[in-house]
């Protein structure tokens, strides 16, 4: 019957919408996955906030898995993330690296004294260059790099406790399981 | 009101401008409230590089009209007003300089924000419905047209003499 | 104590809207004359109270009335009352009210222009839009209501987006409801048509001027939102192929095609299901828009705020109406085609091509449109779909459609005869090629001028050709009946607003510059010299104000004024300057200062040059015209119903068949 087809054709799209409508419940429309899961992370070579003159590598972060934190003194949802982040950084089991996107030392500076510094090391990218080869697109940006220098996962938007119990902390037992470079 | 849990969560390079908007109470109420764009100056978008020529220019612009500014609502590149925005088309200025090809500079992109940074969707597996799905359409609707058309012409031709309009003055 | 009446109102709408939706379509359908009498005072009186919380909110607005929270988020003190009329319709709430308010205008229309059309039939149509209504009343009380209070009264309230401070924008939503809106009556009238079994065509000769009309305000308001893009939003650009410009271009689509399939079935009683399926769908895809731009399940710059409940509210609407009529169709849609005969070379092979043209390009919009949402539901990951995807693929579907046009008049119903469409041939031929062969030498072989020249020569001189023919053969007075006029008219607007498509693409200049006072800069043969920045103010906005001065071969052409304005909530608007021409529109963006300390220095500007972007515009809106003209034809209004009274015996067989 060549005539319910519109019908039915119909209901497929009103079974999309739905889908639609549920799935927007669940995520943030404007997330964008990164391409970068399972690929090594960007060779980066970044100077720290409060020494300038020292510069942190990718390479030299090899060996042990870590978590790079993307953040912004101008960034609201960051200061949102930070008491988390001071009360639960330790928690996590791997160190944190703070990485400045896009602020002035001064600013980033002040911020971190006003507000605490949950940071094992805080690096900065004031031109936001290397944060394009990461594909940050804002802050606050989570990125889990395991001992061989490979993203493993990334959070986009503040970490929350459940976030950090239901899906950065597996992430990071899992690299714990698997044999050490 | 939006329900969404993450809500103003993931925020982009904002100018003092609008840092001090936000801060009014009124300015939460319209994030959450409006329609089109919030506010933000077209202004930055306009950003005379140095290019060669003439002809880098347009090549510069229609590359920037095909990529999408992922922090923005439905803008491209060329466009958007958006920080990110201006950061990724000098880093596409840079490449152009560099001598890299406009599949080159996309797939840079793509290496690094997925193929949602680009306009023109590519052709691969994911996307053969898109891509194959109307001419699908209208081979079927061409089926159903060639046969109608037939089975119009085949019945009873002596009826086309009946050349009589349905309406007065239907003499066209 | 306003407001309140407002919502009183509302609710008093909704329970008259209740009483048109069923007591008629109950009459009609157990012969009752006295409930089918309800349909037309229940209108009235629905259209009563819905334009009187129309008016009260529009007071509201204008009496600054910021305890209601619709009023706070969308105007202040400092508002000038037009645009605080046009806020009314600015967000969400508004809005709704508006389509409310626009389907009881044709609704009412429609209750007062039909006394002569059997009762039976037109008690199902206004039940049908009574339905309509309440689904639309129903979603306003109680999701979306304008009138909620905000207590305590803020001193003052937010914003209309600066954005919608012009003209344009004032002017694009009303009209563009009027579209939308108006393809509801087609859709009544399919649906009275299926619920009675009246499949006899005379239906549709009542059906075609309500839907030309509407036809014809959706095409003028997509070129309002076209045009408001271009001149307030500053990028040059003036479609996007945005999801909700999608959803606007979707319904005018497939409603072209009903126009057409409408004329088939009229005239030679063919495509009846056809044309009921088409008008379906042309309200479905209308439905649809309201649905894509009020649930956030897609990306645009133009969605309302989403809400997930509301989202859910208008889908099981659409799943309600849309699925409901699909039913009715599958089950009650003519099973036999019927209509008089037609060869191959005949007018209705040529529309019946049109059709399947401009539905599947429908289809391809639709498809491009929701491919997103499908990546996500089917995992295919998240892509984006924009214009390079839309405007190829649309024009490789309508080419079929512009080589046809021009054959459109001379195409006789059922046979035609090939020595005239061969002429047509060879004299629009000709002259697309000679005025190609012009293009290419004034634009040095620009590929995209060459072919929109020969297209738009193509179908505008093609049409012209047979208004000379008009002309030469017929006495004055009888050469161009409305309907014909309304045809020409819209068929020689194609060719305008092709040329205007393909030869802004292909001859733009677009230029970001850095200047200092007194510097120049050229583009497309204009020399443009920035004169300095001033400071200035407007009604609610300060700003920059920048002069630029251009100059063609020494000669002062015009003065132009860029903006850059920053309104009562801190928000920034540019204000493009263009100088309009009927061949080339020049428009200047003004940027930011080089440097900020320094606003008497240099600055970034944008200039364009924009041949023949207004034919754009003129053409979409000479095809209104031509909607509109259609609809006038004096046809479409003589006594018919003696004569269709006689035949529903027959047809009713027909359709138990």
């Amino acid at each position: 019957m060549s005539r319910l087809l519109p019908f039915f054709g119909f209901l497929l799209l009103v079974a999309l919408f739905g889908f639609g409508i549920w799935w927007n419940t669940q995520h943030d429309q404007r997330e964008v996955p990164s391409p970068l899961i399972n690929k090594p992370a960007p060779a980066f070579v970044l100077p720290k906030l409060d020494d300038p003159s020292q510069t942190v590598s990718r390479d030299n972060l090899l060996g042990k898995p870590y978590l790079i934190n993307v953040f912004a003194s101008w960034c609201i949802a960051c200061g949102e993330e930070h008491p988390v982040l001071m009360t639960q950084g330790k928690s996590i089991g791997v160190p944190i690296v703070g990485y400045n996107y896009k602020d002035a030392p001064e600013d980033a500076k002040a911020w971190l004294t006003k507000h605490g510094n949950p940071y094992d090391m805080v690096i900065a990218d004031q031109e936001g260059r290397t944060a394009i080869d990461f594909g940050v697109y804002g802050a606050p940006e989570s990125f889990l790099v395991d001992g061989k220098g490979v993203i493993r996962y990334k959070r986009i938007g503040p970490l929350t406790p459940e976030v950090i119990e239901k899906e950065l902390k597996p992430a990071i037992a899992a690299l714990a399981k698997e044999p050490a470079p | 009101m939006s329900a969404h849990p993450f809500a103003g969560a993931h925020q982009v390079r904002e100018k003092p401008t609008q840092r001090k908007f936000r801060n009014r109470a009124l300015g939460a109420l319209l994030q959450l409230g409006l329609l089109l764009f919030t506010s933000v100056s077209f202004a930055q978008a306009i950003d005379p590089l140095p290019f060669k020529d003439h002809a880098q220019e347009v090549r510069f612009q229609a590359l920037t009209r095909e990529l999408r500014c992922l922090v923005c609502q439905n803008e491209n590149l060329a466009d958007s007003n958006a920080d990110l925005a201006r950061d990724l088309r000098h880093e596409v200025f840079d490449l152009m300089q560099q001598g890299k090809s406009d599949d080159e500079i996309k797939q840079y992109l793509v290496d690094r924000y997925s193929d949602f940074v680009l306009y023109d969707p590519p052709v691969k597996s994911s996307t053969v419905l898109l891509w194959f799905g109307p001419l699908a359409i209208l081979l079927a609707g061409a089926v159903v047209v060639v046969v109608t058309v037939r089975r119009r012409g085949r019945a009873a031709p002596v009826a086309m003499q009946d050349e009589k309009p349905n309406d007065e003055g239907d003499d066209w | 104590m306003t407001p309140e009446l407002g919502q009183l109102a509302l609710i008093l709408a909704l329970l008259l809207a209740f009483t048109q939706g069923v007591l008629p379509l109950v009459g009609a359908w157990r012969n009752n004359r006295a409930l089918m009498a309800v349909a037309r005072t229940a209108a009235t009186g629905q259209a009563v109270f819905v334009t009187m919380a129309f008016l009260l909110l529009v007071w509201a607005f204008l009496q600054f009335d910021f305890s209601v929270q619709y009023v706070a988020d969308n105007s202040n003190l400092a508002l000038p009352w037009y645009y605080r009329i046009a806020a009314v319709w600015g967000a969400h709430e508004g809005s709704l009210l508006l389509w409310i308010f626009i389907l009881n205008l044709w609704t009412l229309a429609l209750a007062v222009l039909s006394r002569r059309l059997p009762e039976v039939f037109i008690a199902r149509v206004l039940g049908v839009l009574g339905l309509v209504s309440v689904g639309f009343l129903a979603f306003i009380i109680f999701t979306s209501n304008p009138f909620m209070r905000l207590l305590p009264m803020p001193p003052d309230g937010g914003d209309l987006n600066p954005v919608l401070q012009d003209p344009g924008m004032t002017f694009h939503p009303p009209v563009l409801y009027m579209g939308y809106v108006g393809f509801s009556v087609a859709f009544a009238f399919s649906i009275a048509a299926l619920l009675g079994g009246e499949l006899e065509q005379a239906w549709v000769r009542w059906a075609r001027p309500w839907t030309n009309v509407a036809w014809g305000f959706l095409s003028a308001g997509i070129v309002a939102g076209s045009w408001w893009a271009y001149a307030e939003l500053g990028w040059g650009g003036w479609w996007f192929w945005d999801p909700v410009e999608n959803a606007s271009f979707m319904p005018w689509l497939v409603g072209a095609a009903l126009i057409h399939a409408q004329a088939v079935t009229e005239k030679r009683g063919g495509l009846r299901a056809w044309t009921i399926l088409l008008s379906i769908f042309a309200f479905s895809l209308s439905l649809l828009g309201t649905f894509l731009v009020r649930s956030g399940v897609l990306t645009s710059v133009h969605a309302f705020a989403s809400d997930p409940k509301r989202g859910l509210f208008i889908l099981c609407f659409l799943a309600v109406v849309v699925g409901g009529s699909l039913l009715l169709y599958a089950l009650r849609a003519p099973k036999v085609a019927g209509g008089k005969p037609f060869s191959v070379v005949s007018r209705e092979t040529a529309i019946l091509i049109g059709n399947l043209m401009l539905t599947v390009a429908a289809a391809m919009v639709l498809l491009g449109t929701l491919f997103p949402l499908l990546g996500d539901a089917l995992n295919l990951g998240k892509i984006s779909v924009g214009p390079p995807y839309f405007g190829f693929l649309f024009t490789l579907l309508m080419i079929p459609v512009v080589l046809l046009l021009p054959f459109g008049p001379y195409l006789r119903w059922g046979k035609s005869d090939t020595p005239v469409l061969k002429r047509v041939m060879w004299r629009a031929g000709l002259a697309a090629v000679a005025c190609a062969i012009v293009a290419a030498l004034l634009t040095d072989g620009e590929g995209k001028a060459i072919a929109g020249t020969a297209a738009a020569v193509w179908c505008g001189f093609g049409t012209l050709l047979y208004v000379f023919k008009r002309w030469r053969e017929m006495p004055a007075g009888r050469r161009y009946p409305a309907e014909m006029a309304g045809m020409l008219l819209a068929h020689f607007g194609v060719g305008v607003f092709l040329a205007g498509v393909l030869l802004t693409n292909a001859l733009s200049v677009e230029r970001d510059v850095r200047m200092s006072p007194g510097q120049t800069s050229s583009i497309g043969g204009y020399d443009f010299r920035f004169d300095g920045v001033q400071h200035t103010t407007g009604p609610n906005w300060q700003g920059d104000q920048g002069t630029v001065t251009v100059m063609r071969s020494g000669r002062e052409i015009a003065v132009m004024h860029p903006q850059k304005r920053t309104y009562t909530r801190g928000q920034v608007q540019t204000e493009s300057a263009i100088n309009p021409g009927l061949f080339r529109d020049l428009y200047v963006a003004l940027g930011e200062p080089m440097d900020r300390t320094q606003p008497e220095g240099a600055w970034a500007l944008r200039l364009y040059d924009k041949p023949f972007v207004r034919w754009i515009w003129a053409g979409g809106l000479f095809m209104m015209l031509g909607g509109f003209f259609a609809a006038a034809d004096r046809r479409f209004r003589t006594k018919r119903v003696a004569e269709t009274e006689a035949v529903p015996a027959a047809a009713l067989q027909e359709s138990r068949a």
